[in-house]
């Protein structure tokens, strides 16, 4: 039956956008901008990924050797933590180099034009340092396995969405049960009034764009995977992210994911109806459909 | 040597026509962001609605695309001005009301799907091979060649003479007063009773119309088009052009669009003649970094660009 193998690749494919769309929701609601430089935080953590995963695989022999039915080695685990760090650190240094002297209250859209830059400049550097050919962390054939219905998922797609879904709500307890989540939400809610009760703000922008860019790596190492890497992914990715922050509501991290999965499933859909020519319309249709209907979006509180 | 200076003067009309077309998009985006604030990011879209529009009603029949009808070049020209103004009607509409991030975000989502459109409706546009046989104003004169880019010339500067001067006397009459109210301090502009999403949308169409009759021009000029032809890369450079001359000033955009037209030319020529043909795209990729680290650079210590708005309180109390 078609129609559940659609509901499969919607829900991987969701599963993907979620992990760039929470990034894009935090940065929205604490930093106050959209961020078009979020894509290229998930092209960045999957290069840093495939170098690390490289080194690894050349250093320590095994590092490869993969882990059940699945086609990832503990080198490439590693190596997406390391890259994890490395993005939110590049994050950061964004935030210091760029952002933050921009100054974060009243114009914020030049803070979104300076995004925009700052996207173009380093998706071109990447194109310079890797060159535009993709690039693969193996080249193994994984054989899809029946799950019943007639749906048909690769050991590698099963693990990808555990970890996903994981990651989702790992985030989604920091914030809600920690103190540190305490603090975000203080900050997105008001800045002074935080600043006030004795929230260091500067350290929760910090947290907030070191979680975004770590999120963002895990989408891009899944996108690799479950594709390839190249240095325009995440900026085709970009608008399915924005699509699902919108759609689920700014600002909250379980309505992104929620989103994401709209969108995901639509983008099977369309890729199984109209053609996987298409596939990059239904994000702008979703975008479209939820500013026409709720600005708000599912579960967010503004507009 | 004759021969050789009829060929630098033949490749500076040539450049000229390219940078002034680049300065007609300026002048549109100038509109829309230099004097009501307005964050388009999808500016290759709606230049990419007007070049397709006047492009399928201008060209001799073909069964590769819709059309062509043959019409005149000017009836073309209007005609993207009007499609690319719906559409920016459209996108201003659904967006103007809502926070400005959600404007920036569905024009960015606009580009997209304009280019996928042109990319994959091939009974519309042609497909990936794009429109050719496009009819160039002067085109009885392409075989000479300095003649053929000096009349062309003559006429772009014609046009953006033209929009310029309007332009110009619109926004010092008491609209462009009203858009830059209502820039500043939109709640003292709506006190006084002023509808801040009725003027907003009426600045962002005709941004976005201007911006057509840009992609239509250029589209002519060259003959050809391609939907490749209009990607991110070239709202980045329009952003960069008017950045750089100094957002909220006709004349900054048009200088912008000179200068960072140039550097480009200048930086692609360096590039073709330091790099082996292997590395050509690779090291032209370096271009777009400096670009984005410009913009980024004039933002953060000369946001005003190098001319600036001017401020004119009124035209009887003195300048500084």
């Amino acid at each position: 039956m078609m129609t559940a193998q659609v509901l499969a690749d919607g829900v991987l494919d969701g599963a993907m956008i979620g992990l760039g769309a929470a990034g894009v929701t935090l940065t929205y609601s604490i930093l106050r901008f959209s961020n078009f430089a979020h894509g290229e935080m998930l092209t960045a953590g999957a290069y840093a990924a495939l170098t690390v995963s490289g080194a690894l695989g050349s250093l320590l022999a095994g590092s490869a050797e993969p882990i059940g039915d699945t086609s990832i080695g503990w080198g490439l685990i590693a190596a997406t933590c390391l890259a994890m760090g490395f993005t939110a650190l590049l994050a950061i240094v964004l935030d210091w180099l760029v952002f933050a002297r921009l100054g974060r209250k009243a114009t914020s859209i030049t803070v979104v034009m300076a995004s925009f830059g700052a996207s173009m400049a380093l998706r071109a550097l990447v194109e310079f340092a890797f060159t535009s050919s993709p690039a693969y962390f193996n080249r193994d054939m994984q054989i899809a396995v029946p799950i019943g219905l007639g749906m048909r998922v690769t050991p590698d797609q099963v693990a990808l969405t555990v970890f996903s879904l994981f990651l989702i709500i790992l985030t989604h307890l920091v914030l809600t049960r920690t103190q540190v989540g305490r603090s975000m939400r203080a900050v997105s809610e008001n800045p002074a009034l935080a600043r006030l009760a004795g929230v260091d703000v500067a350290k929760v922008v910090r947290i907030t764009w070191a979680l975004g860019g770590a999120l963002a790596t895990g989408a891009g190492v899944m996108l690799g995977l479950l594709v390839q890497i190249r240095p325009g992914m995440g900026f085709d990715l970009l608008l399915p992210m924005f699509a699902a922050a919108i759609v689920g509501g700014i600002g909250s991290v379980p309505g992104a994911f929620c989103g994401a999965m709209i969108v995901g499933l639509g983008e099977a859909l369309t890729v199984a109806i109209v053609g996987p020519e298409w596939r990059a319309a239904l994000a702008f249709c979703a975008l479209i459909a939820v500013l026409l209907i709720k600005p708000s979006g599912l579960f967010g509180a503004r507009a | 040597m004759t021969a050789d200076l009829a060929g630098i003067l033949t490749y500076g009309s040539f450049f000229l026509v390219t940078a002034l077309s680049y300065a007609i998009l300026c002048l549109g985006l100038n509109l829309q962001w230099g004097h009501t604030g307005l964050f388009n990011v999808g500016i290759a879209g709606f230049v990419a609605i007007g070049g397709y529009t006047s492009a399928i009603l201008t060209t001799p029949a073909s069964d590769q695309h819709l059309g062509g009808f043959g019409l005149p070049i000017a009836v073309g020209w209007i005609a993207a001005m009007v499609t690319a103004g719906l559409a920016s009607a459209l996108v201003g509409a659904l967006t103007l009301r809502l926070r400005s991030d959600y404007l920036a975000i569905t024009t960015f989502g606009v580009a997209v799907v304009i280019h996928l459109v042109a990319l994959n409706a091939q009974r519309l546009t042609g497909g990936p091979f794009g429109i050719g046989f496009i009819p160039r104003p002067f085109g009885d004169l392409a075989d000479k060649p300095l003649l053929f880019t000096g009349l062309n010339l003559a006429l772009v500067a014609a046009i953006l003479l033209v929009l310029a001067l309007g332009l110009e006397r619109l926004l010092h009459g008491p609209w462009g007063r009203v858009l830059r109210a209502i820039r500043e301090d939109e709640k003292a502009a709506e006190a006084l009773g002023k509808s801040p999403v009725r003027l907003r949308l009426e600045a962002f169409t005709l941004g976005g119309a201007i911006m057509g009759l840009a992609g239509a021009v250029h589209g002519h000029f060259i003959g050809f088009i391609a939907p490749d032809n209009y990607q991110s890369g070239l709202t980045f450079q329009v952003w960069a052009m008017l950045i750089v001359g100094g957002a909220g000033n006709s004349r900054g955009a048009v200088i912008g669009a000179v200068i960072v037209w140039g550097l480009w030319s200048v930086s692609g020529l360096a590039i073709g003649g330091l790099f082996p043909p292997a590395d050509q795209a690779r090291a032209s990729s370096l271009q777009l970094v400096a670009i984005g680290s410009m913009l980024v650079a004039m933002l953060l210590f000369r946001p005003g660009g190098i001319l600036g708005e001017r401020t004119i309180v009124s035209r009887w109390v003195k300048q500084r």
